[in-house]
C-alpha cells in the first residue's frame, strides 16, 4: 500500500514521540530526523492535536509530547486521520456490470480486508517494542560475535 | 512442563485439571457464545495422552483467570516442527492483569523446553482484540495463509 508523505511522517513522528513519553520534543528534532520542512510538518501535527494524540507548547522548552495511549492507539487510527480513500470503495452494480467484475472487486476487498485486519491490529507500543527486541537481538548478535 | 508457576501478583499456572473444565467451559462459553463441553474434554485428554500438547490454566486466588492449549506439530501444511497457540481466553473480570501474557509466556516457555522456537497461532480475522494481543507479544504474519471455500 502506498500512504501519502503526510501519513508517513505523521506515523513516524507519533512513534518517535510515543517512544520518549512526558519527553516535549522540539518539532525541529522531529524535521531534522524525518528530513521534512518544519511548515509541512506543523499542518500534521495540527491534525494529530485536534485528534488528541498529541499536544503542542509554545515558548522557550516548548515542543510536542505524545498524549494518547500507546497501547490503544493503532496505525489504522493514524492513518484514517489523513487517508480518506485509500480502501477500495464498495462497489455498486453499475461498476461492476458482470459475474467477473463483481468478482475482481470482491478480491480486492479480501486484500483491503487483511490490510485494514493488519492495521487496526498493530498498537505504536507493539512497534516501538518490536523495534526494541530487534534492536535487543542485534546487540546481542554484536556481543557473540565480538566473543567468538 | 513445569508446573505451579507463580509470579509476584500470586497468579499461578498449572496444567489443567479435569475439576477445571467446568470452569473452563464456561469462560468459553461467555467469550464465544456457544457452549462445548465435549471439545474442551477431547482437548483435556489430549494432554494426557500427547506430549506434545499442553492445557495450562492460570488462577489468580484460587479462582481460574484464563487458559491456554499449546501443541507442537510437525509437517502439518509442510511446515517443520512448530509450536501452535491453539487457544487462549481470559475471563473478562482478570482482563487487563497481564494474565493473557503470563499464559502467553507458559506456553512459548513449554515449546521452547522441547526446543522450539517458532510459536504459530490461527484467529478470526475481524478478532482486532485478540489479534492486537498476539502482535503485542511480538508475532507478525508469518510464511503460510488460510484459504477456504464452501464446497457445493
Amino acid at each position: 500500500m502506498k500512504l501519502q508523505q503526510a501519513t508517513r511522517y505523521s506515523i513516524l513522528a507519533v512513534l518517535h514521540m510515543a517512544s520518549r513519553p512526558n519527553e516535549q520534543i522540539p518539532a525541529s528534532e522531529l524535521a531534522d530526523i524525518y528530513g521534512v520542512s518544519q511548515h509541512h510538518l506543523a499542518k500534521v501535527l495540527r491534525t494529530l492535536s485536534r485528534a488528541r494524540i498529541v499536544e503542542s507548547m509554545r515558548g522557550a522548552g516548548g515542543g510536542c509530547s505524545f498524549i494518547g495511549d500507546a497501547r490503544k492507539i493503532t496505525l489504522y487510527d493514524i492513518i484514517r486521520l489523513f487517508e480518506d480513500d485509500w480502501l477500495t470503495p464498495r462497489t455498486t452494480e453499475t461498476e461492476a456490470p458482470t459475474d467477473v467484475s463483481a468478482e475482481l472487486f470482491r478480491v480486492l476487498g479480501e486484500v483491503d480486508r487483511i490490510t485494514a485486519a493488519t492495521l487496526q491490529s498493530v498498537t505504536l507500543q507493539t512497534i516501538i517494542n518490536n523495534a526494541e527486541r530487534v534492536a535487543r537481538r542485534r546487540d546481542q548478535n554484536q556481543g557473540n560475535s565480538h566473543k567468538a | 512442563m513445569p508446573t505451579q508457576e507463580h509470579d509476584a501478583t500470586g497468579v499461578v499456572i498449572d496444567a489443567a485439571s479435569y475439576e477445571d473444565l467446568q470452569t473452563i467451559i464456561k469462560i468459553d462459553c461467555n467469550a464465544s457464545g456457544e457452549a462445548k463441553p465435549e471439545f474442551w474434554l477431547e482437548c483435556y485428554k489430549r494432554q494426557g495422552a500427547e506430549p506434545n500438547s499442553t492445557f495450562l490454566v492460570a488462577k489468580s486466588d484460587g479462582k481460574i483467570a484464563g487458559f491456554t492449549i499449546g501443541t507442537i506439530k510437525t509437517w502439518e501444511f509442510g511446515s517443520p516442527a512448530c509450536g501452535w497457540v491453539e487457544t487462549i481466553i481470559v475471563a473478562p473480570e482478570f482482563r487487563g492483569q497481564s494474565i493473557g501474557t503470563q499464559l502467553f509466556d507458559a506456553v512459548v516457555s513449554h515449546f521452547r523446553s522441547n526446543g522450539i522456537t517458532t510459536v504459530r497461532t490461527m484467529l478470526d480475522i475481524s478478532d482486532h482484540a485478540l489479534m492486537s494481543f498476539f502482535r503485542f507479544q511480538g508475532m507478525s504474519a508469518g510464511p503460510f495463509i488460510e484459504l477456504e471455500m464452501q464446497s457445493e
